[in-house]
């Protein structure tokens, strides 16, 4: 029974860290730089939603203005730095994501402060059903996970934009020769990227507390189920991400509950050893 | 007395600039002479640290060792530690594509970062290890002098260093280094292993950052694991680097030199004019502003202050 209590907090955990992979893979495979400011693209997102919810509003209202914030944030970083760089080599746009995520994040600890907040004082009985536990929190975030990811299947299957992202994403010279505008994937690239990870950091606050390093500290996970999944694929971002969450709470079984970062961690080593074009890649890379 | 603490703090300022000169040059072997996107500094420079804090300190109980040996010991065994650790993540990552070893470079510092915070019977986790010692501490007494004769010591081994490795960038080892950076598929054409070139420079700049963990260690006199902000520490030396010129030694030297000023001297003006309930939130307004100044430096600057000099240059 405590597996099975374990790996139902692994999928609420799970559908944070796809949230933020699958940003994190379509940008790595358009762009072809390792994204590294995406986790405090997250604790962004988190952060303008208690700034509404401390005026009153209530947290499901926040959400969609917490994502515009968030979206807007990307697209002006985008604007100011990464697009300037995208004629010189990945790695210096890796460098300056670096700078982005330290910037971004002490301008959060400068107006917020350091301190852990919640969005809401009040504590939560856990449901319990079949002998498990869970708070209706975690209900909620699960829920929300899933839909989003119904979403996203949605959009990038059935329309013109999702499957133009997806060729770009696996191919970006052939995506290019075969005619497609790739400034406009691009910036829709990072309105979905950017979205999703305000999505995933809102969860996060839910789920535990908010603090200026909260994004950060996901980042690890996020950067091991896009690598599990092979850069470049959302789907596998999203399986990534689940097993990346189960691995990590199921760990505790065995190991003290400290080494979780390490679990995900590990995973990503033997994968890049095993096969690093990742879980669905196709061997080339 | 007011001459007496100015010096005091110069020989503290020109110390730890010398100390950030060391992890900057080490950098320099993986990034600026190879192109390797190394960001766990942190990890070597908590590895470097530790070992030498385990080797040189005395004897105890909670602890691993405590060996009480000198600290020329300590500072090669930091370098040997290093190595290895770095050895072991060069030769998973390295094959791969440069991104995966900045990934993989960040779990790196985080697990070091866990190991060094949890395992008490190696570390004594967060209450960290006091009393390391300062080389000659016998002869010098803990006076003004011993950190004085500390600083020649570090001061001459950045220099010592500076010699090296510009005699390795002129050498036909930094040209193949080179090669590897600019073009992988021209040096392996010309029978060089990549990977066996990008596992030398990886192995020789970690142990440089181990050597500068271990100096640090012994001028604080003190280690624990949030001694060591890994993103504050890491973060500080790529800017220096980036700051004073990638793959130009006396471009990452001079590139401590200038952001040490600048991070130190905004710490002293926060400390100096900001009302105390706000000093936490002076920490983030320095590190927004070496954020800045690196994004202007990468989109005005990219090669910084002196570029690395033309091949063929003597």
């Amino acid at each position: 029974m405590e597996i099975l209590q374990l790996a139902l907090f692994g999928l609420v955990l799970g559908g944070i860290i796809s949230l933020g992979a699958i940003g994190v893979s379509l940008l790595f495979g358009i762009l072809r730089f390792a994204h590294f400011a995406h986790g405090d693209l997250m604790t962004v997102g988190a952060y303008a939603a208690l700034a509404l919810v401390a005026v009153g509003w209530p947290l499901w209202a926040a959400f969609p203005v917490a994502v515009l914030a968030g979206i807007l944030v990307a697209l002006a970083v985008d604007a100011l730095i990464y697009r300037r760089l995208r004629r010189t080599a990945p790695v210096i746009l890796l460098i300056s994501s670096v700078g982005v995520a330290l910037i971004l994040r002490s301008l959060i600890q400068i107006i917020w402060g350091a301190d852990t907040q919640v969005y809401d004082q009040a504590l939560q009985f856990p449901l319990r059903f079949w002998g498990l536990r869970l708070k209706l929190n975690q209900l909620y975030i699960l829920l929300g996970s899933v839909g989003l990811v119904m979403l996203v299947h949605v959009f990038l299957q059935y329309t013109k934009l999702g499957k133009a992202m997806r060729a770009m994403a696996d191919n970006p010279d052939l995506a290019k020769l075969s005619g497609i505008n790739t400034e406009r994937v691009i910036l829709y690239t990072w309105c979905l990227g950017a979205g999703l990870a305000v999505a995933a950091g809102i969860f996060l606050g839910v789920d535990t507390r908010l603090q200026p390093t909260m994004g950060w500290h996901l980042l690890l996970p996020v950067f091991a189920a896009t690598i599990l999944g092979g850069i470049g694929k959302p789907y596998g971002a999203i399986v990534g991400g689940m097993v990346v969450g189960l691995a990590s709470e199921l760990s505790t079984v065995v190991l003290p509950p400290a080494y979780k970062t390490a679990v995900a961690f590990a995973i990503m080593v033997v994968m890049l050893i095993v096969k690093p074009s990742g879980l669905f890649g196709g061997g080339k890379r | 007395m007011e001459l007496q603490g100015f010096i005091d703090y110069g020989v503290f300022f020109i110390t730890f600039t010398g100390i950030y000169a060391i992890f900057a040059l080490g950098l320099n072997v993986q990034w600026g002479f190879t192109g390797l996107f190394n960001i766990g500094v942190a990890a070597f420079w908590a590895v470097g640290s530790y070992t030498t804090a385990i080797v040189t300190s005395a004897p105890n109980e909670v602890y691993l060792g405590g060996f009480g040996l000198p600290v020329a010991l300590g500072w090669v065994a930091a370098m040997v530690t290093s190595g290895i650790l770095a050895f072991l993540v060069g030769i998973l990552t390295l094959r791969l594509r440069e991104d995966y070893l900045a990934i993989a470079s960040i779990g790196i510092a985080e697990i070091v970062r866990l190991v060094f915070k949890n395992e008490e019977w190696l570390t004594n986790g967060v209450r960290g290890i006091a009393g390391v010692p300062r080389p000659l501490e016998g002869w010098l007494g803990s006076g003004d002098g011993l950190f004085r004769v500390y600083l020649v010591l570090v001061v001459g081994l950045v220099v010592l260093l500076y010699f090296l490795l510009e005699r390795a960038r002129r050498s036909p080892w930094g040209r193949v280094l080179r090669a590897v950076r600019e073009d992988e598929a021209a040096a392996s054409a010309c029978g060089k292993s990549i990977v066996s070139f990008r596992l030398q420079a990886f192995v020789a700049g970690s142990m440089i950052m181990g050597l500068g963990g271990a100096v640090y260690a012994n001028f604080v006199g003190f280690v624990s694991p949030e001694a060591f902000d890994p993103m504050y520490a890491t973060f500080l030396v790529w800017v220096m680097l980036i700051a004073g010129g990638s793959g130009n030694n006396g471009g990452a030297i001079l590139g401590c030199f200038i952001i040490w000023v600048i991070w130190s001297g905004t710490e002293l003006l926060i400390n100096l004019y900001m009302p105390p309930e706000l000093i936490a939130r002076g920490s983030a307004l320095r590190l927004l502003l070496v954020g800045v100044l690196l994004e202007v430096i990468l989109l005005t600057r990219p090669a910084g202050l002196l570029p690395e000099p033309r091949t063929g240059d003597r």
